[in-house]
Order: C-alpha cells, then structure tokens, then sequence
C-alpha cells in the first residue's frame, strides 16, 4: 500500500473558507455526540422507567401499552426510525405543525429528531431492564409494602424502585455505552457528530486514515468515561450484602 | 396531512424483493462465520493460554467499543485494498457486499464468542471432569459434552443475537449498498414516494422481527420444559 500519511493536516484551516481547522471540525462533532448521547440516554431513562414501571402495575391496559411500545420500537432498525422520525412524522402531523418544524433551521431539526429518535428506541431497551429488575425483586417486598399501609405510587417510590434501580446499575451501564455507539445513526440524516464529520473530513481532506483513526478513539475514550462514571455511581449506590456489587 | 399512494409500491417489487435478498445474504453470512469465529474466539478465551486469553478479550473489547457504522466504514476504506493487493480480483466483484460481510462477520465474532463464552462457563464443572474421568481428551469433552449442552443452553439468546444482525445489516446504508432499505429509500427519492417507502420499510422490519422474537419466545418455553 501507498499510503501517504500526513498528521499535519488535521491542523490545516479548513477548505469551506469559515475559520478553524480540521481538528476543530472533529472537536465539534466530539461535541455533538456527547451531547447527542447524554440527551438521549436522560430521554431514555425517563421514557423507559415509565413504560418499564407500566409493564409490571396490575392495571392491563397500562401493561399492554408497555408491551406494545417495546414490541414497535424494539423490532424496527434504529436507522429505519430515524428516517421516519426526519420525513415521515412531520408530514402525518397537522399541517401547521409540520410545517413550523420543516422551518426550522437545520441543524436544530436533526438535533431534535436525533435525540428523539435515539432517546425512544434506547427507552424501549431500558424499559426491558427496568420490568425485568422490578420482577426480580421477591413478591414480599410490595406486599409488605402495601401492608405497612403505603398505596401502590408510594410502594413504588419508597420500595421497589430504589432497590430496582441499584440492582440494575450494571445492565443500565452498557446501555449508556450503546447509547454513545448509536448516536452515530445520526449522521445518516446530516447531524455532525463524530462519524459524521470523519466522513466530511475524508471528502475535505482525502485522508481517510487519519480522521477515522482519531474519531475511533475518540469512541473509545467516550466508552472509557461512561464506564468509569457508571462504576463511580455503582460504588457509590451498591446495595450492601448483594452478590456481585 | 399526507395522501398515500400505495400502488407505486407493487411496481418496485422485484427491486425491493432483490434489496432484501442482499440483506438476508449479509445476515447468514454475519450468523455462520460470526458463530465459527465466536466459537474459537470464545475457547480462546477459556483457555489455560494467558496470551489467548488477552487475545480474545483484547479482540471483543476493540469490536464492542466501535459504532458500527465507524466499523462498516472502516472496512470499506480496507477490505478493497486488502483484496487487490492479495487475490487480484476483478472489478467485477461487489465491493460493497464483500465489505460488509467482513465487517459483520469479525463484529458478530465478538458478540457471540461473549455469549458462547457465558454458555460454556454456565455448565457445572462436573461435565468436564466427568468426560476426562472416562477418557475422553480435553478436545473430545468440548466436541461431545460441552459445547452441545452449551449450545443448546444458549440458543434463545444466539437466536435474539441473529435477530439483531437481520436488524443492523440496514446500517450498510452508509457505504451505499442496495439492501432493503437503502432500495427502499432510493425508490421514494425517485418517485416521490419517501413517505409510504419507509413506512413500508419499517412495517416489512416489524413483521419479520416480531415473527422471530415470537419464535425465539416459544422456543424459551419448550426448553423450560425439559
């Protein structure tokens, strides 16, 4: 292979005429994601304690709606959802309102879509993780709840779900970590983030080398955080006396 | 609100019927050579071999940090190299497909050498002892009583972990090459019909995977019941 490298380019300005360098493109889209990824994964978090908390209440309908929020966005790719996130849904919405999104500028738009996209398909994998930690709890907890005369929301609130969320910690951890994997969908409907702007380099610069080499580590670094932050609060929250914590 | 048309999708049938064709190709060959990989990658990493050991978790743990759609780009920039410099192919041969079959293949890899792994590893330690107590070596005990109790075991998650792949595989998209979905998308932008394609696209996803996940479901019961 013939191959010229050449580092220095990651500090040549960039070829648009805007000011910056390349190494600022890639800062940028650094940026992108983790903000694409802590956005979503709090989307995620919300959505899916909801529908996992659903899931396991005694009332059926509720139930079913969780069952079948997983069964949609469970079984549809994640880049099939960020298209009909980006051009199907504004055009089923009222016209108005489709319209005040389609006018929006562009770069807000594929934020927004992306952190719905990824924050509801990752609510949907969280959702499972929730159910399957509130299940796993022994069936005396909630009945000694409700015998102590709480009612099922402050069961829940004061029983189940603080011992549900600790015991899920380590599942939950590599859930942020596909988070941050996923976020690159994104690019596929035009955000920046990270592989988005490796690929943008690539046309810029015809060096394809050395972006995907720094945008692969950058990953890896991203990883290496969560994993690190995960494990803190881990530390922090273990239940004492539990296997494996 | 939007007016469906939905006679324009019968007319690209045979394109989308050839799209899914590439995607189901992309999935069995991801599934067996993932599932050959993921087997020796996980005896690796069983083994008594410290430097196999380092190997198999060195591997997974640089397969498992990367997006995959770095992955696929990846070896799209790579696997076109590699195979001229090594076989002299002619350009005659799909690129793209070639590309991403590696891709999936070294990344279902290490995916399922992680669940094999869990399989193996869930087994009593008796199972093992008892095949060298009658004579078996250490190479008869994984062929004949470890890795089909292992498999068997595991076969509801290897079959979700399949399931996953059919589902990726529409990540390909990003180095253009015509499965289902991409076919599905290029065929709304031509006619106008973006709307109605990716609904479809999507409902064609639903219907498979929920089929499968019911399967995979039924199977768990059938097994409990042993």
């Amino acid at each position: 292979m013939d191959y010229k490298w050449n580092w220095g380019v990651l500090l040549q300005p960039v070829a648009t005429g805007e000011p910056g360098t390349y190494l600022g493109w890639l800062a940028t889209g650094f940026l992108n994601t983790l903000v694409l990824t802590l956005l979503a994964w709090i989307l995620a978090m919300i959505v899916g304690s909801l529908f996992g908390i659903m899931r396991t209440l005694p009332n059926r309908f509720a139930a079913a709606l969780g069952t079948a929020y997983v069964s949609v966005f469970r079984n549809v790719p994640l880049i099939v959802q960020f298209f009909i996130w980006y051009f199907v849904v504004p055009e089923l919405l009222p016209a108005s309102v489709g319209d005040w999104i389609k006018g929006l500028a562009p770069y807000t738009q594929f934020f927004v879509v992306s952190i719905f996209s990824l924050g509801i398909y990752t609510g949907s994998r969280v959702c499972e993780q929730v159910r399957a930690g509130i299940n796993a709890l022994p069936k005396g907890q909630k009945n000694a709840g409700l015998a102590l005369g709480f009612n099922l929301a402050q069961t829940y609130r004061h029983i189940l779900l603080p011992v549900t969320y600790r015991t899920i910690i380590s599942p939950l951890t590599s859930e942020f970590l596909i988070v941050s994997k996923n976020s690159a969908v994104a690019s596929t409907i035009g955000l920046l983030e990270l592989s988005g702007q490796a690929r943008q380099l690539v046309d810029y610069t015809a060096q394809p080398y050395e972006s995907f080499i720094c945008v692969t580590l950058a990953y890896v670094a991203l990883n290496f955080v969560i994993i690190r932050l995960m494990g803190w609060i881990r530390n922090r929250t273990s239940l004492p006396g539990l296997m494996g914590n | 609100m939007f007016e469906f048309d939905w006679s324009s999708i019968a007319q690209s049938r045979a394109l989308l019927a050839a799209g899914m064709w590439i995607t189901l190709k992309i999935t069995l060959v991801a599934i067996l050579c993932g599932l050959a990989g993921g087997t020796l990658l996980a005896l690796c990493s069983i083994a008594k071999s410290k430097i196999l050991n380092t190997f198999a978790k060195g591997y997974v743990s640089v397969f498992r940090s990367i997006p995959l759609i770095m992955l696929l780009l990846w070896f799209f920039l790579i696997v076109p190299q590699l195979l001229k410099a090594v076989f002299d192919l002619s350009p005659s041969i799909d690129i793209r497909l070639v590309s991403a079959m590696v891709a999936f293949s070294l990344l279902e890899a290490a995916f399922f050498c992680e669940i094999i792994r869990a399989g193996i590893q869930s087994l009593p330690k008796g199972q093992s002892h008892a095949a060298r107590a009658v004579g078996m070596t250490p190479v008869q005990s994984m062929r004949f009583i470890i890795l089909p109790q292992a498999f068997k075991a595991m076969l509801p998650i290897l079959l979700t972990q399949c399931i996953v792949i059919f589902q990726d595989t529409s990540l390909v998209y990003v180095i253009a090459l015509g499965d289902f979905f991409r076919r599905a998308t290029s065929i709304g932008e031509r006619d106008g019909t973006l709307v109605q394609m990716l609904l479809l696209a999507g409902l064609v996803y639903w219907i498979i995977c929920s089929l499968l996940s019911l399967t995979v479901k039924l199977l768990q019961l059938r097994n409990s019941h042993d």
